[in-house]
């Protein structure tokens, strides 16, 4: 093959799009429900995870865990474990990570194998020549300990807070705002601990090779992985490869390293041969990160005509000692609805708990439908219809900041979400009833900030006219591989076939990663970016301008001359290169995606059990790329909202914080029962400002806003209120009475 | 998991001849043997012994202990005769796990008591003398009834609950040669001898479940729990209730999820025979039925539930309206 000749082309994203490329493209592929290109892989159990594939000689891990709370770890049982049979090494070393790093932390998070800070915190490392030796030997440890989990912080305090500055905003007179509202609401609520509960549990193969380091590992962001290993162990990143070619599920829990990455690198150091840790179930819950519980308070001040006057969103969540990540509850809140008058607050306590960190729309999917649960309140107090009341309160602009939206189509969503599911139909609270059964339903809006991340990919150009896709970019079950596919196809005028996705190498050229719901966006545009560059030089060899130029089936036609790829590539390998970079668009609009979700619940008047009968959601996020893999985002997505309002919460220990239903038979996953009919609509959107794909996030603005819609149809269906998540039919019955 | 000694036995003799802990679906043993919660040093497989039959006996029926939860629940007979059983069981585990798991296993699964399963938490059941972590810990799903201090566990079970309210019997093989135990009276109380969950002797085999002839009663499963499917009861009923016109022949009721066994009591039952249906009674069943119940903080709310259920539950057996 021949040397590729590189074209590069770079965006930085500083004015809107005046035109909408894929509007003027001829292929046909992108936005079409392609089927995942490696779907057939996954659902024959033949896709490679990350402890699918074993190299020879690999030895096992497995972590010894933190019985406390609080407090040190002075010594282990060492000798009687390295007599175990096959026990190959047992490791505390000072490189070993005492919870994982954060989204996009980039360097190692706190190290060393000595103090606890949380039950279940992995303080040695047990290795041995099978799986299950290493965990009889790992059973067998005893740590001895310096036992302070008396000291232990395990609840959020009702005081002894940080209040960090940039995270607090005032405008107006909240207080005299309520005074003066004709309808006002102030109430409490709280959500609970969660936990991520992805599928594929973390893992990570470690082997090294002429002092460079390879990993086969479980990540989201391999850019940012690499860094943080590397920086875990005293190295150069140069010589860090992470290999993440299928991810199980993500959700945020595995964004950044956990102990498994930089333990298996330190002992396939030290033993000279590879080694595999998959992490189990316990440990995946009690050492990898975790949603924070929180507490709001929700303050709204009303006119007579339910005109929002005010709004105070206050939220208390908890943080890792020493960590700088917290939940941002309130993250919406500074420009969802109208009122001059505004209180953002943002409180944080340290607690013996497992570290929180991202999970699935961070913020606001427990802000938002915390809000949307008053707003419920307010309606009601107000007289008005739910829907109405929140017309009424659409800004025209970004009310905290007087920036313009770069499109804010919640009006859209609300009316035409509405009509669909048939709002109209709402009963009286507590009117409607069917046997011991209660109906009722709810609504709420959806909302989530849209970013933009730097992003880079390649497209190389096959002599034969066909493509192979290179990015680092993670698939963590979301359809990368689909969507990367479709948009170079599309760009480069190709079926679908022709092309071919590489993802997961951390050799490849760096990418947002998946997170955030900026990955499609962003890696997207990156490719498109790349086979821009492409089409310039093929215009080139067509004599013509790109934009005269159409490419289709794998020809390029200008005017009335037509030539396959092969014929214009004559031989050459041409290689583009794609790079975004944010830029004003992000500064100076609000970007946003928005929704409109309803529920329709029963509720067992004799157990108080609920059952959802419907759930219904119209989304206006951007271009959608592809409406299969879109559609399944917003299932999973409101699957997620349905545990949050019903089944999901960590029991922490009253005694030590551990994490008590620390399986999946009792950390309650909504089931395929608890999941009804999904009827998911997406409006015909763009969003210049965005990116030049003018897509947009997804993935987690379907999970904002469906707790909220279920919660209150529960309150519709009974006519009492919940302020407690997740509302249990314990909580319901004691309401009953 | 340690090391163990694995035979396959050919038949029941040789499986009793073997001496050591038997598997059959594995389901529930491989798991606690994993976090070594148990750790038997020699293993019997018995999933080839046969006794996986489902044969008819006089005018009721003979289960193998080998036969599937899945096939038990799908037998047309079962189906037909004895429905309680069918849904009871379908209401428990997963499809997969219900493929996998017996009749006799089912018997004998253990408690979803968290720390049972937590080697570094002290239980009584799992290390007798340690003390119970369940106390001051996270007892949302344990017992509300026959609760000692030693132990506040409950049997997690569906399927015992509908042989116990089906008046089913145990059949046994042992060292000591044969025996049977009535269904109902087949689990113990925790007692301070909560490490012992049945009346079963170590080196006993089930090796059947016999089904008296069917009531021709209504017979109700009802399950409540904090998911709609893969979740253990927090209260569950099940009942036969045999009417004769306008009154109550005979009623057998059984709650599962609220003690270490399956919870009935012959003299509530009692209140109900020859008595029409009515709230008032269904009311005074209950509270009879629940007497002395107790909670324990976070499963306070048991009490009140499983009122309500078992008042529902009777209400439509009776063929009123659970409203
Ligand atoms: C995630 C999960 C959810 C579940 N949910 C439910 C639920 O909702 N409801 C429910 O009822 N159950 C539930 N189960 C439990 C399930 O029903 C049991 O695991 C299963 O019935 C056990 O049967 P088995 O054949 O696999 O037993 P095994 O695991 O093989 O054995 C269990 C015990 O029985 C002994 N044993 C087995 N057969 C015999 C015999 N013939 N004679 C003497 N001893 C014997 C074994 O020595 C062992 O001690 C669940 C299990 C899991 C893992
Ligand atoms: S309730 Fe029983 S099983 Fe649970 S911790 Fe206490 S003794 Fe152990």
């Amino acid at each position: 093959m021949s040397e590729p000749i590189t074209f590069k082309r770079h965006l930085r994203m500083n004015t809107p799009e005046k035109a909408d490329f894929f509007d003027q493209t001829a292929q046909g592929v992108l936005s079409q429900p392609l089927d995942r290109p490696e779907g057939k892989l996954k659902v024959t159990g033949t896709a490679s995870y990350a402890d699918d594939v074993h190299p020879p000689e690999t030895a096992y891990g497995w972590f010894v865990r933190a019985p406390i709370a609080k407090g040190w770890v002075t010594g282990l049982n060492t000798a009687e474990l390295r007599a175990m049979p096959g026990v190959l090494a047992v490791i505390r070393d000072d490189r070993m990570i005492m919870h994982p790093a954060q989204g996009q932390q980039g360097k190692s998070p706190p190290q060393g194998p000595s103090e606890v800070f949380y039950a279940g915190q992995p303080v040695a490392l047990v290795v041995a020549e099978t799986f299950e030796q290493a965990r009889d030997a790992a059973q067998a440890a005893r740590p001895e300990l310096i036992d302070r989990s008396d000291k232990a912080a395990l609840k959020l305090p009702l005081d002894d807070y940080e209040t960090p500055k940039s995270k607090q905003a005032a405008q107006g007179d909240l207080d005299k705002a309520m005074t003066e509202a004709a309808f006002a609401v102030d109430q409490v609520y709280e959500t609970p601990s969660m936990s991520h509960s992805a599928m594929e549990p973390h893992a990570a193969v470690a082997w090294w090779d002429d002092g460079k380091l390879t990993v086969r590992g479980s990540y989201q962001m391999l850019k940012t992985n690499v860094a943080e290993l590397a920086d875990a162990l005293g190295i150069s990143a140069r010589k860090v490869r992470i290999l993440a070619p299928y991810v199980g599920g993500g959700f945020g829990g595995k964004l950044g390293i956990s102990h498994e990455a930089v333990g298996a690198a330190i002992a396939a150091q030290r033993l000279g041969r590879p080694v595999a840790i998959a992490l189990h179930r316990r440990n995946v819950y009690e050492a990898t990160h975790r949603r924070s519980e929180s507490r709001q308070r929700i303050r709204l001040a009303a006119g007579a005509d339910g005109r929002l006057a005010g709004i105070g969103h206050e939220a208390w969540v908890s943080s890792m000692f020493g960590d700088s990540f917290s939940e941002p509850v309130t993250q919406a809140s500074p420009f969802t609805y109208a009122g001059e008058n505004r209180v953002i607050g943002h409180h944080v306590a340290r607690l013996n708990l497992t570290a929180p960190g991202s999970m699935r729309a961070p913020g606001e999917a427990i802000g938002v439908p915390i809000v949307e649960l008053a707003m419920d309140e307010l309606a009601q107090a107000a007289g008005l219809d739910p829907v109405e009341l929140r017309l009424r309160n659409i800004p025209d602009e970004d009310p905290s900041t007087g920036k313009p939206f770069s499109s804010n189509r919640l009006e859209d969503c609300l009316r035409q979400g509405a009509e669909r599911f048939g709002w109209a139909d709402r009963p009286e609270p507590g009117a409607r009833r069917e046997g011991e059964w209660l109906i009722g339903m709810g609504m709420a809006s959806a909302v989530r900030v849209n970013t933009l991340e730097p992003s880079e990919a390649a497209i190389i150009l096959l002599p034969d006219g066909t493509a192979r896709v290179e990015t680092d970019m993670t698939d963590i079950g979301t359809g990368s591989y689909a969507i990367l596919t479709q948009i170079a196809a599309e760009a480069l005028g190709l079926p679908v076939e022709r092309v071919t996705t590489v993802l997961g190498d951390s050799d490849l050229p760096p990418s947002s990663g998946s997170g955030g719901s900026f990955g499609a966006a962003s890696s997207g545009s990156s490719v498109l970016l790349a086979a821009q560059a492409l089409r310039a030089q093929l215009a080139e060899r067509m004599g013509c301008d790109a934009d005269e130029m159409t490419l289709k089936d794998g020809q390029a036609i200008a005017g009335n001359r037509t030539r396959a790829l092969p014929d214009l590539l004559a031989g050459d390998t041409l290689r583009g290169e794609g790079a975004i970079d944010p830029g004003a668009t992000s500064q100076t609009v609000r970007q946003a995606t928005w929704g409109a979700q309803f529920a329709e619940v029963a509720v067992s008047t004799v157990t108080g059990e609920v059952q959802l009968r419907r759930l219904a959601a119209t989304f206006a996020c951007g271009r959608i790329l592809n409406p299969k893999t879109a559609r399944s985002q917003c299932i999973g997505g409101m699957i997620f909202g349905i545990g949050s309002a019903l089944t999901e919460h960590v029991a922490h220990d009253p005694r030590d914080g551990h994490f008590v239903n620390r399986d999946l038979a009792e950390y309650h996953v909504p089931a395929n029962l608890d999941v009804p009919k999904i009827d998911i609509a997406f409006l015909p959107d763009r969003d210049a400002h965005a990116n030049p794909m003018q897509a947009k996030g997804i993935g987690e603005l379907a999970c904002c806003g469906t707790a909220g819609a279920i919660v209150n149809a529960i309150a519709n269906a009974t006519g009492k209120r919940f302020r407690e998540f997740p509302v249990t039919l314990d909580k319901v019955l004691a309401a009953l009475g | 998991m340690r090391p163990f000694t694995y035979t396959r036995a050919e038949d029941a003799a040789a499986a009793l001849a073997a001496g050591g802990r038997f598997i059959a679906g594995g389901t529930n043993l491989l798991d606690l043997m994993k976090l070594q919660v148990e750790t038997p040093d020699a293993l019997v497989d018995i999933n080839h012994v046969g006794l996986d039959a489902i044969a008819p006996e006089g005018e009721g029926l003979l289960v193998g202990a080998l036969v599937r939860n899945a096939d038990l629940a799908a037998d047309p007979r079962v189906r037909r005769d004895w429905p309680l059983l069918s849904r009871a069981i379908l209401a428990g585990a997963s499809a997969q796990i219900r493929n996998r798991a017996t009749t006799g296993g089912n018997l004998l699964q253990r408690t979803r008591c968290p720390y049972f399963y937590d080697l570094d938490t002290p239980c009584n059941k799992r290390q007798p003398g340690s003390g119970c972590s369940a106390q001051g810990g996270f007892n949302r799903t344990l017992a509300i009834l026959g609760a000692s201090e030693a132990c506040i566990a409950t049997f997690p079970g569906d399927m015992p609950v509908a042989l116990a309210a089906l008046d089913a019997e145990i059949r046994i093989d042992g060292p000591n040669g044969a025996r049977t135990l009535p269904a109902a009276g087949f689990h113990r109380l925790p007692g301070d001898t909560p490490e012992r969950d049945t009346n079963l002797e170590p080196g006993e085999l089930i090796t059947s479940v016999a089904l008296p002839a069917p009531t021709g009663g209504r017979q109700i499963y009802r399950k409540v729990r904090d998911r709609r499917s893969f979740a253990f009861a927090l209260v569950s009923v099940a009942a036969d209730v045999v009417m004769d016109g306008g009154t109550i022949r005979q009623a057998r009721v059984a709650l599962g999820g609220v003690a270490a066994r399956p919870w009935m009591l012959p003299e509530a039952q009692a209140l109900l025979d020859g008595q029409p249906p009515s709230a008032a009674l269904f009311g005074r069943f209950a509270d009879r039925l629940l007497a002395g119940a107790k909670g324990h903080g976070e499963n306070d709310f048991k009490i009140p539930l499983a009122r309500r259920t078992v008042i529902a539950v009777l209400t439509e057996a009776t063929g009123g309206d659970a409203a």
